[in-house]
């Protein structure tokens, strides 16, 4: 547990939000607006090949036509997003080649992040006690990504040796062309939604896995994101293949400079699992928040898929949502294999004005398919947060079963938390089970803490822990730590 | 309301029998406000394709083709219920089946359109209080054309000492008909009744549309209980809206069954307005062939300490489609809310659906609030239990089938309704004929 | 010479998800009419799974051996079948089934007993006479039989009732499957008596329990130990109370070890 001293330091950089800085370095920019030109631009920029480029102009066509979602539930709304007044791509004006050319404002950024870049230093593992566990220490292969580009992919070569391919998506554009070109928009395909769409259209970098056959990737993948220009949006794009008995567990976290006006993130990410194959995604989100009169922060809009395409295989989401002025995503798994597996853990807490509407889709496709969801919602300040999932069980779905439960807590009176699950049955053998609950903490159980002389914050930051705990062990080690110290955090200051 | 239907609204064309000036003052309001028809995209609607209704020429209530008998009524009332009894043939009111004598004191039980006569005050001031709460397209098309239904009012501390039975009774017509039956049921202070609305059909290839709307009005410590029992034909479509408002400790108890129909939809929104009221919703669809059974509730927590308890359980058989939402909403100012939900689904076919929603949407902080959907199959350890008690595989899961069904019956106060559940029952499941159950 | 009611021969046992997991590597037992055995044995050694097996349960595939009951194989039989001939098994865990009377679940399973033995159904009269008359012998309330099948039960009030469902249905053979546990002492005489009251001579009773408890109450002619899906002893009523003296230790059992792993 973080005890109150801890909370107090770091809740006074949150205050600040300790990520708000912004980097000074040169960038590059497209003008603002979006069009076949902007499109074009982006393209030339990387490099492309003709038929990426394609793809992006029908991406582009398709969102010209479309409609910005109106079904999410949120209950403040917000403004409207001008699309033409963004701009759809920055980057730092060198682009590096090795860690010797990354500009040393970027290096200083990701370290002031606790983002080590340098390899040495990752190496030697992140700061921790002597207690800290030995898997913590690990490695962690990072792949940082800065406003539209990425600006560096560390342990490259150690990765290449056990057959990992870990790189940005434009050198894999470069690289591996024909891995790009058969799963780019597989899982996710370039119409799938206005965001996906527009995502698809502009996307600027991302990272790239590919583990081959039989391989265990021999350590934790990461990609840092990072917003640090002024009016751009990100949209990156990320594909993760784990060919046949391929395992991989690849974690995300984002930051972003405190600005009064709202940012655009639209992301995509794909994942796919081939037989018997497992992927373990782990994010952690705080983008920048916005203040408590729901001024600026990030306007979170992710299309997050993967696809379990061969029997036996498995995907795992686990997310700790905590930042951004508004959250909208469902990392959802197709189980299109035989006894595949799919498992969405996430914990998404809203304080201050922050909405968050996000949950997960589980389609069942296969024979003796499972999926399992646990959702925990804690709504502080005047957060407001939503579960919304869908359970489908498609008619050959035999004997495929579903576990959700989805628990919420509410702290304070200004506060909501909603719950909107949504489960479809065709096939009579299947079976699907939802339970969910929504209580304020309990009473008798801080008062027994209390009683036992611990101050009323711990005390809530502790159940607070324990309501989490089920998602948090999903995390990796060191990820876990730090989600308990960011839960502690984005709570501060929202009990009487 | 957005993505409605652009399309002309042929049942708002057709004549109802003029009303004074307040009723068709209230009339023409809801014209003026009525959105269009839902589609798909609506969300309220997104699994239930009302096509079927809207490409159906409806005329009005005309009068039946072949006459109704009294033998005819005692066939489909509720057996062995001493009601109270007023029977509506193809949407209109036939006194001569009726048999609404005299409920005691203080209380009043008329067809509407009598009502609209001798009541004028009460029907003006309640009409519309409770229904406005959730507006839905086929509400408004019912507020626009009230007419006929039921009117109850029992003064504080009154008690009818029967239940109120509103028997609608379809026949085949030349043409289809659409009714849109009126209910207002309006209970004073510390008083009690039981309302029984009760749909059948004497063809069961009659094709027809009941768009019904039954308003209860709870007053403090009142106790209501609100039956629905809908055993339309399977060419007919029934869309069925019962709204309700509690006062502080009132009790109300709604208990629904949905046996009838091809399209069939049931909003219950009961809305819990004063402290420590408590609302029972109790509900059974059971489908085979092609109905599709939709029901959407929504509960209102308006008031602080309240109690609401959602049961609802689906059995769908052949090709049939079961479809439930329930919304608990808990205001602000609701604190000490005690929410449950509950929605159990039986799939007996590869080909048959279900879509649940279960959902909360939650603005106080001091609440307990639960819920809980299911779908599945008869429980395996179950059926090992029975085969070992020495009772062949098919009685055993006929058994469990049917104990699915009936769990709800217990919280049912009338013993003939369910008594005759029980048998529509046995009659309806495929594997449960010839089961011998006594309730 | 008399056939013996239940005989087990060399019987093995496996899961039928799982064939890599045999559960009972190969037991004999003989059970003669009027007997009452009791087989006691620590968590995971494969008790209930054979209370299970002898019911009929189809999540395990007999591989070897067979069981015979009064000289005829049981083992192709169905539940229900097997029920009729008058086996009966008192669960551990009786399942809820609500919507479903205590008295709808009896009447049903009396009158698919007489429908095997070719007799007619029982009007409700002489069915309501039956129950009362065992209701009164097994001492359960009468009211019992106005509730759901186990729903909302007491641990007490399923354990009484699964006796009261033998004695109802005149089974020959009761197989008592950790009837004591989750019992306090008053519960368990009144769950002991019910057996007792039935012991006449004819009727043979399997005791399946953890703890020798039980077997203070209902006196076994013969115990046996049965350790990791085997009968490693067998003897008279003296050997229950050494095991829980010495416990399962010198049959190789670190009962920490095993705990939790269930029966």
């Amino acid at each position: 547990m973080t005890t109150t001293e801890e909370v107090a330091r770091l809740s006074h950089e949150r205050r600040e939000y300790k990520y708000g800085f912004v980097t000074d370095i040169e960038q590059e920019f497209a003008p603002p607006g979006l069009d076949e030109s902007t499109v074009r631009f982006i393209s030339a920029k990387k490099g492309e090949p003709e038929w990426l480029l394609e793809w992006r102009l029908k991406a582009l066509a398709k969102w010209q036509e479309m409609e910005e979602p109106t079904w999410v539930f949120l209950p403040y709304g917000h403004p409207p997003i001008d699309y033409q007044a963004l701009s759809y791509y920055a980057a730092p004006k060198q682009s590096p080649k090795s860690l010797d050319e990354v500009d040393p404002k970027i290096l200083e950024t990701y370290e002031k992040l606790g983002i080590p870049l340098s390899e040495t230093r990752a190496l030697l593992g992140i700061e921790g006690g002597p207690e800290t566990p030995a898997e913590a220490r690990r490695g962690v292969a990072v792949d940082a990504v800065f406003d539209s580009v990425s600006v560096k992919t560390t342990f490259q070569e150690e990765l290449k040796k056990a057959g990992v391919i870990f790189c940005s998506i434009s050198e894999a554009v470069r690289e591996h062309p024909e891995l790009v070109r058969q799963y780019l928009g597989s899982v996710v395909p370039y119409s799938d939604n206005f965001f996906a769409t527009l995502n698809s259209a502009v996307f600027s970098d991302g990272s790239f896995v590919y583990v081959p056959r039989g391989v265990k990737c021999p350590m934790e993948l990461s990609t840092y994101f990072r917003i640090n220009a002024r009016n751009t949006g990100q949209f990156e794009r990320t594909l993760i293949i784990a060919d046949e008995g391929a395992e991989v567990s690849y974690l995300e976290g984002c930051t972003a400079p405190m600005r009064d006006e709202n940012q655009l993130h639209a992301a995509v990410v794909e994942l796919v699992a081939m037989k018997g194959a497992s992927i373990k995604y782990s994010t952690i989100q705080n983008w920048y928040p916005g203040d408590e009169t729901g001024k600026g922060g990030i306007y979170n809009f992710v299309t997050k898929r993967g696809i379990c395409k061969g029997d036996d295989s498995r995907i795992s989401w686990t997310q700790v949502e905590t930042g951004s002025a508004i959250t909208w995503k469902y990392p959802s798994v197709v189980l299109q294999g035989d006894r595949s597996k799919g498992e969405f853990y996430s914990v998404a807490l809203t304080n201050l004005r922050q909405q968050a509407d996000t949950g997960t889709k589980m389609i069942h496709i296969g024979r003796d398919t499972k999926s399992t969801i646990v959702s925990k919602g804690i709504s502080a300040g005047e957060g407001q947060n939503t579960y919304r999932g869908l359970v489908q069980m498609n008619k050959g779905a035999h004997r495929a079963h579903n576990f959700t439960q989805c628990d919420s807590i509410l702290i304070g009176d200004k506060c909501g938390a909603h719950t909107f699950p949504y489960v479809d049955i065709r096939n009579a053998t299947a079976t699907a089970e939802h339970e969910a609950s929504t209580t304020k903490l309990a009473e008798d159980q801080l008062f027994y803490c209390t009683a036992r002389g611990i101050s009323n914050e711990d005390a809530i930051s502790l159940l607070v822990n324990g309501f989490c705990k089920e998602v948090f062990s999903e995390l990796p080690m060191e990820f876990a730590v730090e989600a308990n110290k960011l839960l502690a955090v984005s709570l501060e200051g929202s009990v009487g | 309301m957005t993505n409605l239907m652009d399309k002309p609204v042929s049942m708002l064309d057709v004549p109802v029998p003029a009303g004074p000036a307040w009723l068709e003052a209230y009339r023409s309001r809801a014209r003026s406000r009525f959105p269009g028809f839902p589609t798909l995209r609506d969300e309220a609607w997104r699994y239930t394709n009302i096509t079927p209704i809207l490409e159906t020429p409806f005329q009005p209530a005309i009068s039946a083709a072949r006459d109704v008998s009294a033998d005819d009524v005692q066939h489909v009332r509720v057996p062995e219920l001493d009601s109270s009894l007023l029977v509506f043939v193809n949407g209109r009111y036939r006194a001569d089946l009726s048999d609404a004598d005299e409920l005691g004191k203080g209380v009043v039980s008329l067809p509407l359109h009598e009502a609209v006569r001798s009541h004028a005050e009460l029907l003006e001031e309640h009409l519309g209080t409770a229904s406005g709460e959730h507006e839905d397209p086929f509400t408004t098309l019912n507020d626009a054309m009230v007419s006929d239904g039921l009117f109850v009012h029992v003064s504080d501390g009154a008690r009818p000492d029967r239940p109120i039975e509103v028997l609608s009774i379809a026949t085949r017509t030349a043409e289809p008909v659409a009714s849109h039956p009126r209910n207002l049921v309006v209970v004073g202070k510390e008083a009690r009744a039981t309302v029984l609305e009760h749909y059948v059909t004497l063809d069961d290839d009659a094709v027809y549309l009941n768009n019904a709307v039954t308003e209860l009005i709870a007053a403090p410590s009142a106790t209501v209980e609100h039956y629905l029992l809908e055993r339309e034909s399977e060419r007919a479509f029934n869309i069925s809206t019962l709204a309700i408002r509690q006062a502080a400790e009132s009790v109300v108890h709604s208990h629904t069954v949905l046996l009838g129909g091809r399209i069939v939809r049931n909003n219950v929104t009961p809305v819990l307005a004063g402290e420590r009221a408590h609302c029972l919703i109790n509900g059974l669809y059971v489908g085979h062939r092609e109905q599709h059974l939709d029901n959407a509730m929504r509960v209102r927590h308006a008031a602080p300490q309240c109690e609401s308890r959602q049961y609802y359980k689906g059995i769908m058989n052949d090709r049939s489609r079961g479809v439930f939402t329930g919304r608990i909403v808990v205001d602000k100012i609701a604190q000490k809310t005690d929410a449950i939900q509950s929605n159990r689904n039986m799939l007996l076919s590869d080909d048959a659906r279900v879509n649940a929603r279960p959902q909360l949407e939650i603005y106080a902080d001091d609440v307990r609030c639960t819920h809980g959907a299911t779908t599945g199959r008869v429980d395996d350890e179950a059926v090992f239990y029975f085969m070992s008690r020495g009772l062949s595989e098919p009685v055993a899961r006929a058994m469990l089938v049917y104990a699915f069904a009936a769990e709800g019956f217990d919280r049912m106060e009338l013993v003939p309704v369910r008594r005759l559940l029980a048998a529509e029952m046995i009659d309806k499941l495929p594997m449960a004929r010839g089961l011998s159950i006594e309730v | 010479m008399t056939t013996p009611l239940l005989q087990i021969r060399n019987l093995h046992v496996r899961l039928e998800d799982d064939p890599s997991v045999e559960i009972i590597k190969g037991i004999d037992l003989t059970i003669m009419p009027g007997e009452v055995h009791s087989i006691m044995g620590p968590n995971g050694s494969g008790k209930s799974t054979l209370a299970q097996v002898l019911a009929g349960k189809e999540d395990y595939e007999i591989t070897e051996g067979e069981i015979l009951f009064n000289g005829q194989d049981l083992t192709e039989l169905g539940p229900d079948e097997r029920a009729n001939s008058g086996i009966f098994l008192a669960f551990q865990y009786p399942v809820e089934i609500p919507g479903v009377s205590a008295m709808q679940f009896l009447k049903a399973a009396v009158n698919a007993k007489r429908a095997f033995e070719g007799q007619n159904e029982l009007d409700a009269g002489a069915l309501l006479k039956h129950f009362r008359a065992k209701a009164e012998q097994i001492n359960v309330p009468f009211e019992m039989l106005k509730r759901n099948v186990n729903e909302g039960f007491s641990g007490g009030e399923k354990k009484r009732f699964e006796i009261f469902q033998m004695a109802v249905l005149d089974s020959v053979l009761g197989i008592l499957d950790e009837s004591d546990s989750g019992l306090d002492i008053d519960a368990l005489r009144i769950v002991a008596d019910g057996v007792n009251s039935m012991r006449d001579g004819r009727r043979s009773f399997l005791v399946i329990t953890h703890y020798q408890r039980l077997l203070n109450y209902i006196v076994p002619d013969h115990v046996h130990v049965l350790v990791n899906g085997r009968i490693v002893k067998s003897g008279g009523k003296e050997l229950a109370l050494e095991l829980e003296e010495k416990g399962y230790r010198p049959f190789g059992v670190n009962e920490s070890a095993v705990a939790g792993a269930g029966a």
